[in-house]
C-alpha cells in the first residue's frame, strides 16, 4: 500500500479532505463512535450482566431508581445491558463477515481480473452461478448444516455469500489495470502473478474496496438480524438487536420498550454506517476524481 | 437456467446429506432393528448417488418427499398448502410497488427540487433504510393493538388480513421503483429524441407518454428480478411476524427441526421462482427495449 500511496500522492489526503468537508459523514462518524465506545463500556457500567435474572424486576418499564435504565425483560434481564451486547455481537458479526467478504472477493476479482481470458471467464461463471442462487437459502442451509447458534459457522456463512459483488467490482477494475504500464514494468522485471498482484493490482484498487467494504457493514449487520429475527442467529442467553426485536415483537402490547430500545439501536447503527459508506464513496470515488 | 436449478438441487442435496446425525437419531430408544427399517423404507440405506438419483427422478414428478420430522405429510402436500398463500402476498406487493412506486416517481422527476420530490426523497429513504422486521411489528402495534383497525396476526383470504403483510412487505419495493423511476425519467427527459418530440410541438404529456415513459422504466424492469427475490425473502420476515401459515414458516422451522427434505424443498422451490423472476424480467426487458432484442 506504501507503493500507492507514493505514486498516487495527493490522492489520499485529497480523500481525507474531502471526507472532512463532508457534515454528514462526519456526525455518521461521531455517532458511530458514541455506539462503540457504549456496547465496549456501557455494560460495565451497570450492575446488571446480560443473562443475570433480576427477580424483583420482572418486564419492568424503564426507570433510572431500579438501575434498570431500559427496563427487563420477562426474566428480569436488564435491556440496557442487552441491547448493548447485542450491539457488540452484532458489530462483531457484521465487521468479520465483511472482512471475509472482502478478503475472499479481493482474491478472487483481482485474479480474475488480473488473468484474464479463460481463467476469469471462468471464475465469473461460478460467481453468476452464486450469484443466482438465493443467497438466504444458501446460509439457511448451512445453519441447519452446522447447527444453529453456532457463532463461527454463523460468520462463514453470511460472508461465504457477501463476497460476490466485491468480486465484481474489483475484477472490473483489475481488468482495466492489466495492460497498465506499471504493470507492464513490473512484469518485464521478472516479477511473478502473485508477486504483481500483491504489490501492484489490489494496492490500486483500494480504494473501491474500502468504499465497497464499509456499505457492507450495515448490509451485514441487517442480515445478521434477519437471522436472528428469524431464530436462526444466536441463541439464548446470547442476544442480538434481531434477537431482541423478535422477543420484542412478541412483548410490544404490554412492554413496547422492549422493541424500541433495540430497534431504534439497530436503525442508528444501518444509518450511521450508510452514511459513513456515503460519505467515503465522495471522497474516493474514481469517477469523482 | 436449468442448469443453475440442478446446481441448486445438487448443492442443496449434498449439503443436506453432509450434515452429522440422521433424521432418526433424536428418536430416543429406538431399536437398532426398527431404525434399519426407517432408514430402509425412506431409501436411506442406499449409497448416496442412488439416493440423488431417486431424488431428481422425485423431483421430475413432482415429488420432493416425504418431510422427516412431521409425521405422514409429504413437502409437496406443506408446499401446496402454503405455496397460494405466499404467491398471492407476493405477488400483491409486487403490485404494490408497481403502482405506487411509479406514478410517485414519476410526480418526483416531473416537480423536480419541489416539495413534492423532496418528500418522495426523505421517504424512500426512509422506507429503504428501516428493515421489514421493524416496521412489521411496529405496524401491528399501531393498526392492530392502539387503534384495533386491522388484525395483528392470522389468516383469511381478505384485504383485512392482507393489508399490513402486504403494506410491510412492499414498502422497500416501492421506495425502490420510485427512486428508479424518478432517475430514469430524469435521465430519458434529456435525451435527444425527446427535444426532437418537443420540437415537432407535442404537448408535455404526449412527450412523456408516447416517448419518454418507456424507456425511462427500463431500469424498473431491470430491477424486477431483484425485486422479486427480496419479497421472497422479506415474506419470511412478514410471515413470522403475522403469523401467516405461508411456506416462509416451512422454510424457517424446516431450518430449526433440521427437517432436511423440507429445507431442501423450499430452497429448490425459491430458488426456481427466483430463477423465473429473472429470466422473466429478462424477456420483458427485451420487448420493451429493442435495442437488446437483436444481439
Amino acid at each position: 500500500m506504501n507503493e500507492a500511496l507514493s505514486v498516487m500522492p495527493g490522492l489520499w489526503s485529497a480523500a481525507l479532505q474531502r471526507l472532512r468537508g463532508n457534515r454528514r459523514a462526519l456526525g455518521a462518524l461521531a455517532l458511530l463512535t458514541l455506539i462503540v465506545l457504549a456496547a465496549a463500556f456501557g455494560p460495565l457500567m451497570s450492575p446488571y450482566s446480560f443473562d443475570h435474572l433480576d427477580w424483583q424486576h420482572i418486564a419492568a418499564a424503564p426507570r433510572l431508581a431500579t438501575g434498570h435504565w431500559l427496563g427487563t425483560d420477562r426474566l428480569g434481564r436488564d435491556l440496557f445491558v442487552r441491547t448493548l451486547s447485542g450491539v457488540r455481537i452484532s458489530l462483531a458479526i457484521g465487521l468479520t463477515a465483511s472482512l471475509v467478504s472482502v478478503v475472499i472477493g479481493v482474491a478472487w476479482g483481482a485474479t480474475a481480473g488480473y488473468l484474464g481470458g479463460r481463467t476469469d471467464s471462468l471464475m465469473m461463471r461460478a460467481v453468476d452461478v452464486l450469484n443466482a442462487l438465493p443467497y438466504l437459502f444458501i446460509v439457511i442451509a448451512l445453519t441447519t448444516l452446522f447447527g444453529r447458534g453456532n457463532p463461527l459457522a454463523l460468520f462463514a456463512a453470511i460472508g461465504a455469500v457477501g463476497w460476490i459483488s466485491m468480486a465484481r467490482i474489483v475484477r472490473g477494475q483489475a481488468l482495466a489495470l492489466r495492460h497498465k504500464d506499471f504493470i507492464e514494468a513490473a512484469r518485464a522485471s521478472g516479477g511473478g502473478s502473485a508477486h504483481i498482484l500483491a504489490r501492484h493490482v489490489i494496492p490500486n484498487v483500494i480504494g473501491p474496496v474500502i468504499v465497497y467494504a464499509a456499505l457492507t457493514v450495515p448490509q451485514m449487520i441487517l442480515f445478521e438480524s434477519f437471522l436472528s429475527f428469524l431464530g436462526l442467529g444466536v441463541q439464548e442467553p446470547l442476544a442480538s438487536l434481531g434477537s431482541l426485536i423478535r422477543d420484542g415483537a412478541q412483548e410490544m402490547e404490554a412492554a413496547p420498550w422492549l422493541l424500541a430500545a433495540p430497534a431504534g439501536v439497530l436503525l442508528v447503527l444501518l444509518l450511521g454506517f450508510n452514511l459513513l459508506g456515503d460519505g467515503l464513496r465522495d471522497a474516493l470515488d474514481p469517477r469523482e476524481r | 437456467m436449468p442448469l443453475t436449478l440442478l446446481v441448486i438441487i445438487t448443492l442443496s442435496f449434498f449439503i443436506m446429506r453432509l450434515a452429522p446425525g440422521g433424521p432418526f437419531d433424536a428418536e430416543q430408544g429406538m431399536a437398532p432393528e426398527i431404525k434399519a427399517n426407517l432408514q430402509a423404507a425412506y431409501g436411506l440405506d442406499q449409497p448416496l448417488p442412488v439416493q440423488y438419483a431417486r431424488y431428481l427422478r422425485g423431483l421430475l414428478r413432482g415429488e420432493f418427499g416425504p418431510s422427516f420430522k412431521l409425521r405422514d405429510v409429504s413437502v409437496s402436500e406443506l408446499i401446496a398448502r402454503g405455496f397460494p398463500i405466499s404467491a398471492t402476498l407476493g405477488v400483491a406487493a409486487l403490485s404494490a410497488a408497481l403502482l405506487l412506486g411509479v406514478p410517485l416517481g414519476l410526480g418526483a422527476a416531473l416537480r423536480r427540487d419541489a416539495w413534492p420530490d423532496h418528500a418522495a426523497t426523505a421517504l424512500s429513504s426512509f422506507a429503504l433504510a428501516v428493515p421489514g422486521f421493524v416496521v412489521g411489528p411496529f405496524l401491528a402495534l399501531v393498526f392492530g393493538v392502539h387503534m384495533h383497525w386491522l388484525p395483528v396476526a392470522g389468516w383469511q383470504p381478505d384485504l383485512r388480513h392482507l393489508l399490513l403483510p402486504v403494506v410491510t412487505l412492499a414498502l422497500p419495493a416501492i421506495a425502490h421503483v420510485a427512486r428508479l423511476t424518478r432517475g430514469g425519467l430524469l435521465e430519458v427527459l434529456r435525451a435527444d429524441y425527446v427535444r426532437t418530440a418537443r420540437a415537432k410541438g407535442l404537448s408535455e404529456a404526449q412527450v412523456i407518454l408516447r416517448h419518454a415513459l418507456r424507456p425511462a422504466l427500463l431500469p424498473v424492469v431491470s430491477f424486477l428480478g431483484p425485486a422479486i427475490a427480496a419479497i421472497v425473502t422479506g415474506s419470511l420476515v412478514v410471515e413470522t411476524v403475522f403469523g401467516l401459515p405461508g411456506t416462509g414458516r416451512y422454510l424457517v422451522e424446516g431450518a430449526i427441526n433440521r427437517d432436511y427434505t423440507l429445507v431442501m424443498g423450499m430452497v429448490i422451490v425459491y430458488g426456481a421462482v427466483t430463477l423465473l423472476a429473472n429470466l422473466g424480467a429478462d424477456l420483458l426487458y427485451g420487448w420493451l427495449d429493442p435495442r437488446v432484442r437483436h444481439e
